[in-house]
C-alpha cells in the first residue's frame, strides 16, 4: 500500500516530465542497442574465425616435439665450454600410437581422436610437378572433424573410405592437371615413392592456396609414401566438447601421454592476439556508449530532483521518509530503464537482422552476425544496473533534502 | 496534555552563533486552539518547526501524545507526522502535478490504514465540508490561492490528526477567506477535539483563539 503510493507519485512525475524522460529513454535505447549490436558482432567474428580454424585444425594436436640436447656441464670452474644446443636427431613419430589413442579417448572431455600422417608430395603432371601436401587420416573421422563434406564439389568422402587407394584433391590441383572423379593420378613422395591413385573426389575451400596444394588420402597410403609401417603416426588429432577448454585439456593430455599436446589457441597465438585486441576495442567502445547514456539518465533525474525539491519537502512534511523518497526516484529511473532497454533490445534485433542479410562474399558469405541470447541477456542486465545506479545517486540526494530549510525560504 | 515541551533551546550557527529559542516550556491540552504570536524573527516559526518534528536540531524535550520523540530517528518521526500531525503552510504547498483529490489522498495512502475507495470517500467529504467539491479533479496548479489553501487544509485533515499545525495559515488570504479558515479550525478544535497550534501575525485571529503565547527574542513572555 505504502509502496503503491510511491509508485503512483513516480508515475505521475514520469508523465508530467515526459519531454525529459523521452530524452532519457532514447539515451538508454541507443546505449543498449549499440552495446548489444557490437557485442553480437564480436561474438559473430569469434564464431566465424573459430569455424574457419576448425576446417583445417583440430582442437588439440598431439605430436612428438623436437628435443634439444642438454648442455654439457664443465668439469671444473676454470674450464670454458662453448656449446650450441642442437635438436637431438630422433624420429618424429609417436610410439605405440594405438595405446596413446586409447588413453586419449578415455578422457571424458574428448569427443573425437584419430591418427594423422602429413607428408609433402609432388603431384606429377607430365613433365611438370606440383608441390603440395597430402594428409593421411581415417576418412570418416576426419570428415567429422574438418566437415570436409561441406566443401566437396565432386565425388564424396565416403568413396575414400571405400577405395583404399583413392585420393581427394583440391579444385586447384584438379584444374591444373585436368582431373575429374574416376581419373588416375601419379604422386611422388619426398622418400621417392611413386604411387598411382584414383581421384575419388574434389573439394573446394575458399582458400585458393589450399585448393592448389592439399590432398587427403587414407593413413596407410601416407605411411606407404613415407616407406613406413602401420605404426608410423606423426600426429593425433583430438576434438573436445568445449573448444574453449582446449588449453586445460591439452595440458592434461600432455601429462598423460608424455607427448606435446598443442591446443588450437596456442597454435594460432598471433591470430588470437589480434582477435583479443578487436574484442577489447569493441568492449571499450560499447561501454563508453553505455556510460554516455548512463550520464543522460543521471542528468535528467538530477534535474527532476532539483525541480521537485519543493515537492520533496512537502512529502517529507506529510510523513514520507528518506527511503520513500529514494524509492520514488528509483522507480522513475527503472521505468525509464525498462522502456529504454525494451526498445533497445528491439532496435538491436532489427540491426542484427539487417546486417545478417548483408552479403560480404569470399570465405565468409553473409555478415557473420546472428541473434546471440547470451549477449542480449548481458545487455539487458547491464541496462538495468546502470539505470538503477544513475537513478539511485540523485535519489539519495533527494532523500537528504531538509524540509525546514525549503519552507523557510 | 497532547503536546508538551520542556526547556527547548535552539541555536543558529550561521552566520554567527545565535540563540534563537531560549528555555521554552509549555503544554497544550487536547482540543485546544493555540496561537503563537510575536514580532518577525522572535523564533515562533522556528518553534513551530521544532514542534512539528521536522527540525531535530534542538536541546530539550518534546512529548507528543505521551511519546518522548526527541530521541526518535528520522523514519519514526516521519511516521508520527504522517499519522498524528497535519500541516497547513502559509504558501499552500500543494503538489502541482496532482489533482486536488490526489493531493488530499496522498497522506492517507501513505498511512495505508484504509482502502483506496474509503480514502477517496473521506477526501470527498472533506472537500464538501470546505465547499470545494467541484474542484476535486482539477490540477492543483489551476486553483486560486484561497482555493489552494482550502485544499491544503483538507489534506492536513485527511488522517484525522491529533494536532494540526499552521504556519500563518491565513497569511495570504483575504478577510473573507480568513474568516472561513478560522471557523473551520475552531470547529475542528471544539467539536472534534483536534488540537490546533498556529503561528500568526493577525491579531484578530489570535484574540479569537483559546490561548495565545507571545514570544520575544526566543522566550515566552
Amino acid at each position: 500500500m505504502a509502496n503503491s503510493i510511491n509508485r503512483k507519485i513516480a508515475t505521475t512525475y514520469f508523465i508530467s516530465g515526459r519531454k525529459m524522460t523521452t530524452v532519457a529513454i532514447v539515451g538508454v535505447l541507443l546505449g543498449i542497442s549499440i552495446f548489444i549490436f557490437m557485442n553480437s558482432l564480436s561474438a559473430g567474428f569469434d564464431r566465424q574465425s573459430s569455424e574457419s580454424f576448425f576446417k583445417t585444425t583440430a582442437h588439440i594436436r598431439i605430436y612428438k616435439d623436437d628435443v634439444l640436447s642438454a648442455p654439457l656441464q664443465p668439469e671444473n670452474e676454470n674450464s670454458v665450454l662453448i656449446v650450441n644446443p642442437k635438436v637431438v636427431p630422433t624420429k618424429n613419430t609417436i610410439e605405440n600410437p594405438n595405446e596413446i589413442l586409447d588413453l586419449v579417448r578415455q578422457n571424458e572431455d574428448v569427443v573425437l581422436a584419430f591418427p594423422q600422417v602429413n607428408t609433402p608430395v609432388f603431384y606429377n603432371n607430365g613433365e611438370s610437378q606440383i608441390a603440395g601436401t597430402t594428409i593421411g587420416f581415417p576418412p570418416m573421422e576426419g570428415n567429422q572433424m574438418y566437415k570436409i563434406e561441406t566443401f566437396m564439389v565432386q565425388g564424396s568422402i565416403q568413396n575414400l573410405e571405400l577405395n583404399r587407394s583413392g585420393i581427394l584433391i583440391g579444385s586447384g590441383i584438379a584444374e591444373r592437371m585436368n582431373l575429374n572423379t574416376g581419373d588416375n593420378m601419379n604422386i611422388t613422395s619426398s622418400k621417392g615413392v611413386n604411387l598411382n591413385l584414383t581421384v575419388v573426389g574434389i573439394f573446394q575451400t575458399n582458400n585458393s592456396k589450399e585448393d592448389k596444394t592439399k590432398s587427403y588420402v587414407n593413413v596407410a597410403v601416407a605411411q606407404q609414401l613415407l616407406r613406413e609401417g602401420n605404426t608410423y603416426i606423426t600426429d593425433i588429432n583430438v576434438n573436445v566438447k568445449d573448444p574453449n577448454q582446449a588449453p586445460d585439456i591439452a595440458a592434461d593430455l600432455s601429462k598423460l601421454t608424455g607427448y606435446k599436446a598443442e591446443d588450437w589457441i596456442a597454435a594460432n597465438a598471433s591470430y588470437m592476439a589480434a582477435s583479443r585486441m578487436r574484442k577489447i576495442v569493441i568492449t571499450f567502445i560499447s561501454f563508453t556508449l553505455l556510460i554516455v547514456s548512463c550520464f543522460g539518465i543521471y542528468n535528467i533525474l538530477n534535474m527532476t530532483v532539483s525541480q521537485k525539491i519543493n515537492d520533496i519537502a512537502i512529502l517529507k512534511a506529510i510523513g514520507f521518509n528518506g527511503k520513500d523518497v529514494v524509492r520514488i526516484f528509483v522507480y522513475q529511473a527503472l521505468t525509464i530503464g525498462m522502456i529504454g532497454v525494451a526498445l533497445g533490445v528491439g532496435f538491436a534485433m532489427i540491426l542484427v537482422n539487417i546486417l545478417s542479410h548483408v552479403y560480404i562474399g569470399g570465405d565468409i558469405g553473409n555478415f557473420p552476425i546472428r541473434f546471440e541470447p547470451f549477449v542480449f541477456l548481458k545487455g539487458i542486465s547491464i541496462g538495468f544496473v546502470i539505470t538503477f545506479l544513475a537513478g539511485y545517486v540523485p535519489a539519495r540526494k533527494a532523500a537528504k533534502v531538509d524540509p525546514v530549510s525549503i519552507f523557510r525560504k | 496534555m497532547i503536546l508538551e515541551v520542556k526547556k527547548i533551546e535552539k541555536f543558529f550557527h550561521d552566520p554567527v552563533e545565535f540563540k534563537v529559542l531560549n528555555d521554552i516550556s509549555f503544554g497544550v491540552k487536547k482540543g485546544e486552539f493555540l496561537t503563537l504570536v510575536g514580532k518577525s524573527g522572535c523564533g515562533k516559526s522556528t518553534l513551530l518547526y521544532v514542534l512539528s518534528t521536522m527540525d531535530t536540531d534542538y536541546k530539550g524535550e518534546l512529548i507528543i501524545d505521551g511519546e518522548h520523540v526527541s530521541s526518535y530517528g528520522q523514519d519514526k518521526l516521519a511516521a508520527i507526522r504522517n499519522e498524528k500531525i497535519g500541516f497547513i503552510f502559509q504558501f499552500h504547498y500543494l503538489l502541482a502535478d496532482f489533482t486536488c483529490l490526489n493531493n488530499i489522498m496522498i497522506p492517507a495512502l501513505k498511512l495505508g490504514k484504509l482502502s483506496k475507495e474509503e480514502i477517496e470517500y473521506k477526501a470527498m467529504e472533506k472537500l464538501r465540508m470546505l465547499d470545494m467539491i467541484d474542484q476535486a479533479l482539477k490540477p492543483a496548479s489551476k486553483l486560486s490561492g484561497g482555493q489552494q489553501q482550502r485544499i491544503a487544509i483538507a489534506r492536513a485533515l485527511i488522517n484525522d490528526p491529533l494536532i494540526i499545525m499552521g504556519d500563518e495559515p491565513t497569511g495570504n488570504l483575504d478577510s473573507k477567506n480568513t474568516q472561513v479558515v478560522f471557523e473551520i479550525l475552531q470547529e475542528l478544535a471544539h467539536e472534534k477535539g483536534q488540537t490546533i497550534i498556529a503561528v500568526t501575525h493577525d491579531n484578530d485571529f489570535a484574540k479569537a483563539s483559546d490561548r495565545t503565547i507571545t514570544m520575544s527574542d526566543g522566550r515566552i513572555v
